[in-house]
């Protein structure tokens, strides 16, 4: 009876510890593993550091990795934006209860569907262009996703536009649960909107702006495949490739799968170092604040 | 006191609200464009499409979902989504509410190392696993087969079940649990007969935000289902798009397809979204 009751929360816990140990904790594993193979044929051929070499000399990885690098830029944007939003909808504007359910339309809506459908949006003859034409904008028509100049930044747009409600609703069920007496001390004091936005509530957000930072990085570094998959195929030429898709296309286009454990060992290397250290950070701050 | 003052207030005041009721609505056009774009294109012929692709349209025709829901295989990418969605939820739920129970209501050796081991979980990139997952399951012939896919879905959404299920269980009162212990209820009985009802509106919560990341993955639906006839309704969208680039609208109305449902979905289960997302977020 006592050994069983002992035993109890371990049962408890198999039926998940086993889901992900196959599919955590073996994959990763692995992936370290095939990164010095040569995995042409099976089992594979252990070869040092070459799949590291063929990588590290390798144009395209470098130019994926800064489209994730460039791709980071969005977080700011949407973070002024949601804040902005979620502020003016904390003060109870008229409809605010409709503006705030419009806010997760977009995130309920299916990646690839709307990336599709903006790969015809954004053509020469799409809509985005005739809007252009119709407002008096016409020359600032072009090719948006041909030209490489503006390929991943109108990707950009589609993630920001996609991801951009999940942070305002965020910030505003913060707002919700701040004592109201912080927001009416302000008010009194007769602080301007502006600066009471930046003085009082944006830090009061600290933490929360902090979390959604800290997932959008991670996002932005290892979760744009379907966008860039569906809306550019990563081209013209290499213009929107990203780390996952260079995984992605090495592995099942090119047969090339150590080179692709390679890169995501890398990536998987670059997400632990930041999350470590934005633990480190949040650390240190919270020791400030004691 | 003048009377100037309090007026020349509220009407800076009422040209503040103008301000930011315009701001808002502009917002509220930039999230519904994308959308409207997507439906009042599926409803075009290919020759309204042809003229104008921002006018509304003027003679709404149907026959583009007629024909791209009986394209082959398109109620079978709706169906085989569905199937998926249903059998990771049941496995990432079941196995996810045991775990967390055993997390938050037993004590044993190792508990807070296992929490925080299955918490970070939450923020390795699904990417790295792909390549020794896709040669384990071909090698156990696997791939093409729905259970591999439930196995990688239900894993990679169980961190997040658990971390959100433990939030919710440790806040119940110990005592409540401790009489029904007495009653000599067994641990099980008391997570299926008080903790799960209490728990309701977490497992619905939880049950809206995985069931819509089921239905939005496209990465490992594409590299695990790879016969046309396992594929799911996302990777189905990628093919429609290589197979009518000529036939927008009727691409369009495969797209409405999939997002009309999500849409419909949020409406009934906003407020249980909104608790999903929030809930996963807040709490530290």
């Amino acid at each position: 009876m006592n050994r069983s009751r002992k035993l109890e929360p371990y049962l408890y816990l198999l039926p998940a510890v086993l889901i992900l140990a196959v599919v955590f904790l073996y994959p990763l594993v692995e992936v370290i593993r095939f990164s010095f193979l040569d995995l042409r044929a099976w089992p594979g051929t252990f070869v040092r550091l070459a799949n590291y070499r063929v990588v590290l000399r390798d144009g395209r990885f470098y130019e994926s990795l800064l489209h994730n690098v460039e791709l980071l830029l969005t977080i700011p944007v949407m973070t002024f934006i949601a804040l902005l939003v979620a502020v003016l909808l904390h003060e109870q504007v008229r409809g605010w209860r409709f503006y705030r359910s419009l806010l997760l339309v977009p995130y309920v809506v299916p990646i690839v569907a709307i990336g599709i459908a903006m790969s015809h949006f954004f053509k020469l003859h799409g809509g985005l262009n005739q809007l252009l034409e119709l407002v008096g904008l016409g020359f600032l028509q072009r090719q948006w996703l041909v030209e490489a100049n503006w390929a991943l930044p109108s990707v950009a747009v589609v993630i920001v536009w996609r991801e951009l409600g999940f942070g305002a609703v965020l910030f505003l069920a913060r707002l919700g649960s701040m004592p109201e007496e912080t927001l009416e001390a302000a008010r009194l004091d007769g602080a301007g909107w502006w600066r009471r936005l930046w003085r009082i509530i944006a830090p009061e957000l600290t933490t929360v702006i902090e979390f959604y930072v800290i997932i959008n990085v991670i996002a932005m570094l290892s979760q744009i495949f379907p966008y860039v998959f569906v809306m550019t195929g990563g081209g013209p030429g290499y213009a929107t490739w990203v780390t996952e898709l260079y995984i992605y296309k090495q592995a099942f286009q090119f047969n090339m799968m150590g080179a692709s454990a390679v890169v995501a060992v890398i990536l998987l290397a670059i997400t632990v170092a930041f999350i470590v250290l934005s633990f480190r950070y949040r650390e240190r701050l919270g020791e400030q604040y004691e | 006191m003048s009377r100037g003052a309090p007026a020349a207030g509220a009407i800076l005041r009422g040209a503040m609200g103008l301000v930011r009721q315009a701001a808002l609505i502009l917002l509220s056009l930039t999230i519904l464009y994308p959308v409207y774009y997507v439906l009042s294109s599926s409803l075009k012929s290919r020759v309204e499409y042809a003229q104008s692709q921002v006018a509304p349209p003027r003679q709404p025709v149907l026959y583009n979902f007629v024909r791209v829901f009986g394209t082959p295989n398109f109620l079978r990418w709706f169906g085989n989504t569905l199937l998926l969605t249903v059998g990771t939820l049941l496995v990432s739920l079941a196995s996810g509410c045991l775990a967390a129970y055993a997390l938050s209501r037993m004590r044993f050796a190792g508990r807070r190392l296992v929490h925080n081991a299955i918490i970070s979980l939450m923020v390795v990139p699904p990417i790295a696993m792909m390549i020794p997952l896709f040669v384990l399951f071909s090698r156990l012939n696997l791939v093409n087969t729905y259970s591999a896919v439930i196995v990688i879905y239900s894993g990679m959404l169980l961190p997040f079940c658990i971390y959100l299920l433990r939030s919710f269980f440790i806040t119940l009162p110990e005592a409540m649990l401790d009489s029904a212990r007495v009653d000599g209820c067994s641990n099980l009985a008391i997570l299926v007969r008080i903790v799960l009802p209490l728990a309701k509106p977490v497992l619905f919560a939880l049950l809206v935000v995985c069931a819509l990341w089921v239905w939005n993955e496209l990465l490992m639906a594409l590299v695990f289902l790879q016969k046309e006839r396992f594929r799911t309704l996302m990777v189905g969208l990628t093919l429609l798009k290589g197979r009518f680039s000529v036939d927008v609208p009727l691409l369009m109305a495969g797209m409405s397809g999939a997002i009309v449902p999500m849409i419909l979905l949020y409406v009934f289960c906003q407020k249980y979204l909104v608790r999903g997302l929030v809930a996963g977020s807040l709490k530290e």
